[in-house]
């Protein structure tokens, strides 16, 4: 920054010069305030959460550190269902949004033509009703009378999601496949928006040239248009799966008992049982699947520069 | 090479391509050409109409006159809720509280945010690496995990669960996005217009007002709104860490186990159509400023 | 426009002056002083560090070592913003978020003034934008462009201007208007140019005085003409046009020098030589292609007595429209070039003609053998970038190390774009 980027008039004339050391700590002056709030807000508290996640002891006694690294065992194992089914609800909102996500951000970028910013508006507006109010429209939408159900029905597609275990008789609300498309609802946004960056910025030579060269569209698509949206696939994917997998909105909201999340047994731990040591392993041990998933995933995708 | 050059966008995949080979040919073949080349265009309208219709439901029960305390189907036409959309007690207190909250969070954040994206793109530092994990791991990580280790470190230190602990939180989430925005504007400014500004007279902190800022604003303002949506909406750090206050979110929370007042829906609706007023208005102040200038 | 700003004495002094970025040095310590008035151009190939030159004379760069004077004035140490000096950069840097007209007031406003109607109003006449004050810069073409960066800085009167590159991005047809446009200012308002490029033909056209640099030094200094008829090094007989250099032995000397090269005789003055030629030392043997007269063979009883002469045989020609040039290969050496005009041209003279050259000895030059006979030529040009960009791109871990919130932004312009 240039503000800082002056020069002394009185510096030591004699060769060879340096930067004052004023502007030297320029930078980190800039990054102080900033880093030591994430420092403080962000990463001592992970460390404060590692600590509580050994600790014993009891509400009324208090809790101390005693080195109780079984609690982890005993957390895993009492409710690995639910991380099973975080990933696995995450994992299908994540794809269900990358298939939906595509086609619109592919319109909005190469076909919407004057349409473009209002179909955007569209897509960002909704942010700003607050999704649980929108979350909670979902229940009218899947209510067991509601038209959507109905129509599911008539068209033989509860059939197949009764099948799939998704569903259970008629009823839609209160089944996983509720709650994977509220997750797919909720985050859709997250994958339209950086997937449209991308595309948008594919230049439209690029894809003159492949048919010049005797690609056809379905292979334009795969070996031209595809592969340049890559990093809006990359992060467009992870900014929906990292939020869906500590998510417990949609599974409180519109699911039951049976479609509970990891969220919902670490915000229950924390907030209503108040097992602050099997709360704190459990969130330690969704951070570490999380972000093993990530960093494998990354390294896939060759996408280092997302920031 | 496209005979079909029409203006705006194009389909880059479009098939209706002399070159592309083994289409049908004939009538049935045009339709189904036609079809094909529109699949797209139509998948994306579903999606669209996925995306909007949860809204269309709020702003339609925002008119119910429910019969329970839960509005979720639908019973007659009444405007009763819009006549007092104060009607419900905490509802206004608390919206007013999340914009509180969402405002100063947005300050905090971008003040901060811009400063580290200033640092990150225009100077060299130790650390370097490590400081771009810090600010890269809170996107990587589930909201929940934040907001539990967040509750851990207040509840170690004694403080007092409210309105400081929860905008303590939001700035700290907020910042991360607040850095991306801004970086990505600074990274695409050419270094030399600041030259130019102190070539010409500009003092260090004339350059940074005259020149930096203007050009950067662009970015900082979209990190500030993003800050602004995020915090305004954010409810699970909040649940962890507000303690007994209430903000807006909160208070839809707590209505669903309670009973969803109409009036939800009303502030839901006036929100939404309020963003897209701001947004087209926005659009045609942008596109008269570019006429005018064209023009003169 | 007003030039009441009358400074005195107001030579630009650069005075051991160099530049190094860790382990790389940009710029060899140097002395160079452009008088009050000129046109000055500093001109060598990417990366030779003219564009570094330029930027510590406007205080964007420190000097690693050396001082800078504007006149009496030490300005080493003053901040850009401080100096009497302006640039119009390489791509204008024209600020995007200000119309044409605050773009050109920006100077002025800085310095305090209040009313800048009247000035920018006659800037804008004199770079012929009056109707265009209102628009954004890049609703302007880039000639436009180019004349709003001019008179940003030349509104100021600064006491030198410095143009880095300021045609390099227009068309042929455009930078030859805009060539004589700058002299045309120049001459007007009578300030001293420092003008940055790689175009040969465009240092020469401009500039009173040439700096011809290469790998951070100043090769030779001079007039146009001056550097183009004597050119004390291979890289500047290269680099300025295109020499035909023949390496020979020293037969004697005196005033005039004989060397034999391709086992025939060729003489040159002596005051053209290197001053330690000497019977038996080796010497490189130069002659500028359009001096050259082509013989056909069979005519060469023909070529008048006392002029240099060797033979050879076309290998390629290509016609030019007003010249046609050859490529011939002989005893003496190989991939000569001739420049022959077209007012009559002899159909014998097709590849595989034998011939003779031959021109007059004044016009002969001789240089130093112990320098590479390509050096600034168009191919070891490009070599001689690409090692350039080698050694800048090996300092970069020497620089990270160089100093904790070290400001980036320079020193990634270490090397001059071309």
């Amino acid at each position: 920054m240039t503000l800082l980027a002056e020069k002394s008039p009185a510096a030591e004339p004699a060769p060879p010069r340096r930067a004052p050391a004023r502007r030297r700590l320029v930078p980190y002056w800039l990054l102080l305030p900033g880093i030591l709030w994430l420092l403080v807000f962000f990463a001592l508290p992970l460390v404060y959460q590692a600590s509580t996640s050994v600790q014993t002891g009891s509400l009324e006694q208090g809790f101390r550190v005693t080195w109780h690294f079984a609690t982890y065992w005993d957390a895993f194992t009492e409710y690995w269902p639910q991380f099973v089914r975080s990933l696995l609800y995450a994992g299908t909102a994540t794809l269900l949004c990358l298939l939906l996500g595509y086609p619109l951000a592919y319109l909005i970028a190469f076909r919407a033509g004057r349409w473009r910013n209002l179909i955007l508006v569209l897509v960002i507006a909704p942010f700003f009703t607050s999704f649980l109010i929108r979350t909670l429209a979902w229940k009218t939408i899947l209510a067991d009378d509601s038209a959507v159900v109905a129509a599911l029905d008539a068209l033989k597609v509860l059939d197949v999601t009764n099948w799939l275990g998704l569903t259970e008789g008629d009823r839609v609300l209160a089944t996983p496949l509720a709650v994977v498309c509220g997750l797919t609802y909720n985050f859709l946004p997250f994958m339209i928006l950086p997937l449209y960056t991308s595309l948008e910025r594919i230049d439209g030579r690029l894809h003159e040239a492949a048919r010049d060269l005797y690609a056809s569209p379905a292979t334009t698509f795969r070996k031209v248009t595809f592969p340049l949206s890559l990093p809006g696939v990359v992060s467009g994917t992870l900014l929906t799966f990292i939020p869906a997998s500590g998510d417990y909105v949609n599974a409180e909201l519109l699911g039951s008992t049976d479609t509970k999340m990891i969220g919902n047994v670490i915000q229950s731990q924390f907030l209503r049982v108040l097992d602050y040591p099997t709360a704190a392993a459990l969130s330690f041990i969704l951070m570490a699947i999380v972000l093993a998933m990530v960093t494998v995933y990354i390294r896939r995708a060759g996408t280092e520069d997302l920031v | 090479m496209n005979p079909r050059n029409a203006t705006g966008p194009k389909d880059p995949n479009d098939p209706k391509d002399p070159k592309s080979p083994g289409k049908p040919a004939g009538l049935l073949g045009a339709a189904v050409r036609r079809l094909r080349r529109d699949l797209v265009v139509l998948a994306g309208l579903l999606t669209l109409a996925y995306l909007i219709l949860p809204n269309v439901v709020v702003m339609v029960f925002s008119f119910n006159k429910p019969n329970g305390r839960f509005n979720y189907s639908w019973q007659r036409f009444s405007t009763d809720a819009w006549q007092d959309p104060c009607g419900v007690a905490d509802l206004c207190g608390s919206l007013g509280l999340s914009l509180q909250i969402a405002a100063w969070a947005t300050v905090g954040a971008t003040v901060l945010g811009t400063m580290i994206a200033f640092a990150l793109v225009r100077y060299r530092f130790r650390a370097r690496g490590a400081i771009n994990s810090l600010i890269f791991l809170p996107m990587a990580m589930p909201e929940v995990v934040m907001a539990a280790s967040l509750l851990t470190l207040f509840l170690n230190m004694g403080a007092r669960l409210g309105f400081w602990t929860v905008l303590i939180a939001h700035i700290m989430f907020c910042l991360s996005f607040v850095v991306t925005a801004v970086k990505a504007r600074v990274m695409s400014m050419d270094p030399r217009l600041e030259e130019a500004a102190r070539d010409l007279y500009a003092g260090p902190v004339q350059t940074f007002l005259r020149v930096t800022l203007p050009i950067a604003a662009p970015g900082i303002a979209a990190g500030a709104l993003l800050a602004f949506a995020l915090s305004f909406d954010d409810f699970i750090i909040t649940n962890f860490n507000a303690g007994s206050t209430v903000t807006f979110p909160m208070f839809v929370w707590g209505s669903a186990q309670r009973g969803t007042p109409v009036q939800i829906n009303v502030i839901g609706t006036a929100m939404f159509v309020l963003a897209v007023l701001v947004v087209v208005a926005g659009q045609l102040v942008a596109a008269r400023r570019k006429r005018t200038a064209a023009t003169r | 426009m007003t030039t009441t700003d009358t400074y005195t004495g107001g030579d630009v002094r650069l005075t051991g002056i160099s530049k190094s970025y860790g382990s790389f040095t940009a710029v060899q310590p140097l002395d160079l002083t452009v008088p009050q008035g000129s046109f000055f151009a500093l001109l060598g190939a990417s990366g030779c560090g003219k564009t570094t030159t330029l930027r510590m004379i406007a205080g964007l760069e420190d000097p690693t070592t050396g001082t800078v004077h504007l006149g009496d004035r030490d300005v080493t140490d003053l901040p850009p913003y401080k100096r009497p000096v302006n640039t119009v950069f390489q791509s204008y840097a024209l600020f995007p978020h200000l119309d044409i007209f605050e773009n050109i007031a920006f100077g002025l406003r800085r310095r305090g003034l209040k009313s800048v109607k009247k000035q920018v109003g006659e800037m804008l006449e004199l770079v012929q934008l009056g109707d265009k004050a209102r628009h954004r810069p890049h609703q302007l073409s880039g000639g436009q462009q180019q004349r709003v960066a001019v008179a940003r800085a030349l509104i100021n009167h600064p006491q030198v201007l410095l143009l880095d590159e300021p045609l390099g991005a227009l068309d042929l047809k455009l930078r030859r208007q805009m060539q004589l446009e700058l002299k045309r200012i120049q001459t007007e308002v009578g300030i001293t140019f420092v003008h940055v490029t790689h175009d040969q033909e465009e240092a020469m056209t401009m500039a009173d005085t040439v700096a011809v640099m290469n790998g951070g030094r100043v090769e030779q200094l001079g007039a146009p003409a001056e550097l183009y008829e004597h050119p004390r090094t291979t890289f500047v007989a290269n680099f300025l046009g295109t020499s035909n250099l023949i390496p020979a032995e020293v037969a004697g000397t005196g005033s005039e020098v004989v060397v034999t090269a391709g086992g025939g005789k060729l003489r040159l003055p002596g005051e053209r030589c290197p001053a330690g030629a000497r019977p038996g030392g080796r010497l490189l043997v130069g002659i500028r292609p359009e001096k050259i007269t082509l013989s056909h063979a069979d005519d060469a009883g023909a070529v008048p007595d006392g002029r240099n002469r060797i033979t050879g045989r076309i290998t390629d020609s290509s016609f030019i429209g007003v010249s046609t040039q050859y490529t011939v290969d002989g005893p003496a050496g190989t991939g000569l070039q001739v420049y022959e005009q077209n007012i009559e041209r002899d159909p014998r003279l097709v590849p595989g003609a034998e011939v003779v050259l031959h021109w007059n000895p004044a016009h002969t030059f001789g240089l130093d053998a112990d320098q590479d006979i390509a050096a600034g030529t168009e191919q070891e040009t490009a070599a001689g970038a690409g090692s350039g960009a080698g050694p800048g791109a090996a300092t970069g871990p020497g620089r990270n190390t160089a100093g904790p919130g070290q400001d980036i932004a320079g020193a990634e312009r270490a090397e001059d774009s071309p």
